[in-house]
């Protein structure tokens, strides 16, 4: 199966057909907001943190999660076909038509936090003469940087094509000033293994939700979690659950449960 | 696209970036609506810290609001009952007021943004990238 960055630009490969079926399909809906709870978790906002930047928000299935959880909400994308769907189903964050490649339109402190759903790999692709990634990549970076208050956080899930692009990744995000590294999810399956990039804009008052991750050692898969870091990530989860249980007793669309277990994660930078 | 959002977008084009004129843009030949959405006064308290008042008066006069306190009000608590009515106001002032249809100037370059449907169109042509 071919990636669809490789098929045609986002805001092509995204038309009013594509668009349609990706935001009807509930495998899709499932997974998205899966990954969105998962991006939440590892932003770990205290409970005054509120205004938040949706980078590649497409029809909105991730920011509607993030109105879910009270939080008021921007959400940017290039695709005009994705931003349609998502004004027809209401949302309720501002929706902008931008392309993140090309900068984030925000004065300085604007966002508490900023997440991204499976689409900042989009810009390590040359779609046409004068995209240039590295240069995109840096603009993107350099700006989002700008667009956070200080000690804002971001947290971004992505599909990398390879390591090259994991890396040019991190390193423009590393130039652009930014601290932290990259978390990687059921790293032994092959379909379900996820990449969360988690950074911070200087010191957060709140720190990112980093339990059971080693940012510094080596790689170690199959290392054990110590009783403490066990019984953080139980609370984590029996909150999460909770809070679910709550949303949907309050008759709320809510994920279904699933198995965020702290494994496998890998440093990088 | 809500009142609020007018206090923190700027133009992205980067030889703008160091520009004070890039920021608020300019709002001319705008439509509005008021659109009823939930009250979250703690959401406002804290979102006013970040608010640059001179910024809303001045958006706030291109859409033909001229009526605004010349302050920004300070230290407001959600939980004191007094505020309420405050809150209220800046509920329905930056939440509830959005613009649909509109332009937005860069007061550094010129460029002109465009609101349609609610969404303004930040995509810039290739030789401003
Ligand atoms: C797989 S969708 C994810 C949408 C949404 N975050 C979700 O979870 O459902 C990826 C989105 O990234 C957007 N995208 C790709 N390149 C972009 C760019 N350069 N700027 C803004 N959005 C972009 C696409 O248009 C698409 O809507
Ligand atoms: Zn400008």
């Amino acid at each position: 199966m071919s990636r669809p960055e490789q098929l045609a630009p986002p805001e092509v490969f995204y038309n009013e057909d594509e668009s349609q079926k990706y935001t009807a399909s509930t495998r899709v809906q499932h997974i998205q907001a899966k990954m969105t709870f998962r991006a939440l978790e590892l932003l770990n906002l205290s409970p005054t943190e509120h205004f938040i930047l949706d980078i590649g928000c497409g029809s909105g299935l991730s920011g509607e999660i993030l109105t879910e959880e009270g939080y008021q909400w921007v959400g940017m994308d290039i695709s005009p076909s994705m931003l349609a769907v998502a004004l027809n189903r209401e949302v309720e964050g501002d929706l902008f038509l931008s392309d993140m490649g090309t900068g984030i339109p925000f004065r300085p402190g604007t966002f508490d936090a900023a997440i991204s759903i499976s689409a900042i790999q989009w810009l390590c692709n040359a779609d046409t003469a004068n995209n240039d990634p590295k240069t995109r990549l840096k603009r993107f970076f350099n700006t989002l940087y700008g667009s956070l208050k200080r000690g804002g956080k971001f947290v971004a899930q992505f599909y990398p094509a390879n390591d090259e692009q994991l890396t040019s990744i991190t390193s423009a995000a590393k130039v652009a000033g930014f601290g932290g590294g990259v978390v990687i999810d059921d790293q032994d399956s092959k379909k379900n293994k996820k990449y969360y990039l988690v950074l911070t804009a200087g010191q957060a008052e709140n720190q990112v939700n980093l339990n059971g991750v080693d940012m510094k050692g080596t790689e170690r898969p199959g290392k054990k979690l110590t009783r403490k870091q066990k019984k953080d990530e139980e609370t984590k989860k029996t909150y999460i659950m909770r809070k679910k249980e709550l949303n949907r007793r309050r008759g709320k669309h809510v994920a279904n449960d699933s198995k965020f277990t702290g494994r496998t994660r890998r440093p990088k930078f | 696209m809500k009142f609020l959002t007018t206090n923190f977008v700027r133009c992205p084009i980067s030889k703008c970036d160091n520009s004070l004129k890039a920021f608020p843009l300019q709002y001319k030949n705008c439509e509005l609506i008021q659109e009823e959405l939930e009250f979250n006064p703690e959401f406002l308290a804290n979102i006013l810290d970040r608010l640059n008042w001179e910024a809303i008066i001045a958006v706030a006069g291109d859409l033909g609001n001229d009526s605004l306190p010349p302050t920004k009000p300070e230290n407001v608590d959600p939980k004191d009952p007094e505020n309420e009515q405050l809150l209220k106001d800046l509920h329905t002032l930056l939440i509830e007021t959005q613009i649909t249809e509109g332009e937005m100037h860069c007061g550094e370059c010129g460029h002109i943004y465009y609101i349609k449907s609610s969404i303004p169109n930040f995509l810039l042509p290739p030789h401003l990238v």
